[in-house]
């Protein structure tokens, strides 16, 4: 590269690198095809990038819910109010923590491996060869990590709520002794599945759909060296967990 | 040199010119390559044979001059044609490339299944054929990082060689393997070759074994090409180039100051 291009690519780099970012994500779903083996590997990377990541969403899911009823119940309290503890927790949780946090966790656990592992095969040489075989890359290896994290985010952010509610459960009833009957009836009545489920999960798809894409791309733009792929593996968790922020109050300003 | 399809040169280079930023690769390059021979490009580390190999498979474009493969112009070809085209190419990388999470046999079936519906059987057929060609009958459970580089060289080999492709190019396939290794590779290509009649190119800068597999020689540097012709006539040239790379002089006309190899290019670019 001459130093008139470099120049000019700090000026515009980031704009440069978003447009090429949704021109990488234009070229991928030019590619969905639905046909067996589309489908085939989409579902194995489903379970190597999402189910995989079940464990620890089910932990920090629990003791989410166990410290939010813990703080909610503290606060409550003054005002006599603790019953409406599953209130608190469960429209705070479908509607922001469990899609944030689930994504958060998603592209510290997942992002960063499928980046790496995009990024290895590069510097391997194994993505030249894909294309040197009449291939596309974009297509084998991009497209299905980037279907299966879109899949995976809405479903693993259900079962943090699942879990974070449990911990409610365990610690509002099991250990301050509230009334189970008032505890389930708040939730039921209180929170709406249209509104605050439902509207979670969209928020939770587009959080999928970042990281992921985040995710393959700096995997498929990497320096095909070590430090190159440390460096994109440490952008797709910063540059996820930013962009989820961001379009967490976005979305809940506009949407809600 | 008297049918007609031996005349006519399976690839025709002509005054081909690379550039990468303001240095220039290749300047004024023309290159024949009859039907059914193996010919080595040859000269010394960073000159650019890689990128003749990359030019002629259509991931780099040249910035004047033509690559003519069996009459296509190889850098006026669409994106399908592209793909179409490289299902007759099969390529050797350096390190062989294996994909690392997959199997020795799903290693080699993915062109197979990839480029035709072939039955499951047949397609296990064809790979386990051209496992036990490459010596290695009985590994195809195994992953790439079991195998040692002699034998990861094989399956690459096996995979390039799987759909039977008409031209093959290896980029330095027998660097960093042991004697032995080296032999059976050379012996794999020479065979294949001539088996199948494919026409080969090969990039090395080996010149002991250059002279046992290649028919000819382009021997590059400075971005030219510096000497051709058999192996055996280069090595007794008189060409100071030529002599000074074919027999590993210090003093002569090539620089042998650093130059750095081939830049990592970008698959978006």
């Amino acid at each position: 590269m001459t130093a008139k291009i470099s120049n000019l690519d700090k000026l515009s780099g980031p704009v440069t690198e978003a447009g090429r970012c949704l021109l990488f994500l234009l070229r991928m779903l030019a590619g969905v095809r639905f046909s067996g083996q589309q489908i085939l590997s989409v579902l194995q990377q489903v379970y190597l990038i999402g189910a995989r990541s079940l464990v620890i969403i089910m932990i920090c899911g629990f003791f989410v819910g166990m410290v939010l009823s813990l703080q909610a119940i503290n606060a409550l309290e003054q005002f006599g109010a603790s019953d409406q503890v599953s209130l608190l927790v469960g429209k705070s949780l479908f509607r922001e923590l469990g899609p944030v946090l689930t994504a958060l966790l998603f592209a510290g656990r997942a992002g960063t491996s499928v980046t790496a592992e995009i990024g290895l095969m590069k510097a391997t040489n194994q993505l030249e060869a894909m294309e040197l075989m009449a291939i596309d890359p974009v297509q084998r290896i991009a497209l299905p990590r980037f279907a299966a994290g879109a899949i995976s985010v809405p479903l693993l952010t259900a079962m943090f709520s699942a879990m974070a509610i449990l911990g409610s459960v365990v610690f509002s009833i099991g250990v301050m002794g509230l009334d189970a009957g008032i505890f389930w009836s708040k939730l039921q009545t209180g929170v709406y599945f249209q509104k605050d489920f439902v509207g979670g999960m969209w928020k939770s798809l587009v959080f999928g759909g970042t990281v992921s894409l985040i995710a393959v791309y700096f995997g498929y733009s990497a320096k095909p060296t070590g430090a190159g792929v440390g460096t994109a593996t440490t952008n797709t968790v910063v540059l996820s967990s930013v962009l989820i922020l961001i379009f967490d109050f976005i979305m809940t300003s506009f949407f809600t | 040199m008297t049918s007609a399809s031996a005349a006519t040169p399976v690839i025709k280079i002509r005054d081909l010119v690379y550039r990468r930023g303001e240095r220039t690769i290749l300047d004024g390059v023309d290159i024949d390559i009859p039907r059914g021979k193996v010919v080595a490009f040859m000269g010394p580390s960073g000159v650019g044979k890689t990128t003749i190999l990359r030019l002629i498979s259509g991931q780099l474009r040249p910035d004047a001059g033509s690559i003519e493969i069996n009459g296509q112009v190889v850098s006026a070809m669409s994106r399908r044609e592209l793909h179409q085209f490289r299902r007759n190419i099969g390529v050797l990388l350096q390190d062989g490339a294996l994909f690392t999470d997959l199997t020795v046999f799903e290693n080699i079936a993915t062109p197979v299944r990839e480029h035709t519906k072939l039955p499951e059987a047949l397609v296990r057929r064809l790979v386990m054929s051209k496992l036990s060609a490459v010596g290695l009958g009985g590994i195809e459970e195994r992953m790439p990082h079991e195998l040692s580089g002699g034998m990861a060289r094989r399956v690459a080999f096996a995979r390039a060689v799987v759909l039977d492709p008409d031209i093959m190019l290896y980029d330095e396939p027998m660097t960093g393997l042991d004697p032995i290794a080296v032999s059976t590779i050379r012996t794999l290509m020479r065979e294949t070759n001539d088996a199948l009649g494919q026409t080969s190119i090969v990039v090395t800068h080996n010149v002991s074994q250059v002279r046992r597999f290649a028919d000819y020689c382009y021997i590059l540097a400075s971005a030219k090409i510096v000497g051709e012709g058999p192996p055996d006539e280069l090595t007794a040239s008189t060409e100071p180039s030529v002599d000074q790379f074919m027999n590993g002089k210090v003093e002569g006309p090539i620089p042998f100051h650093y130059q750095s190899p081939d830049a990592p290019w970008g698959l978006l670019d």
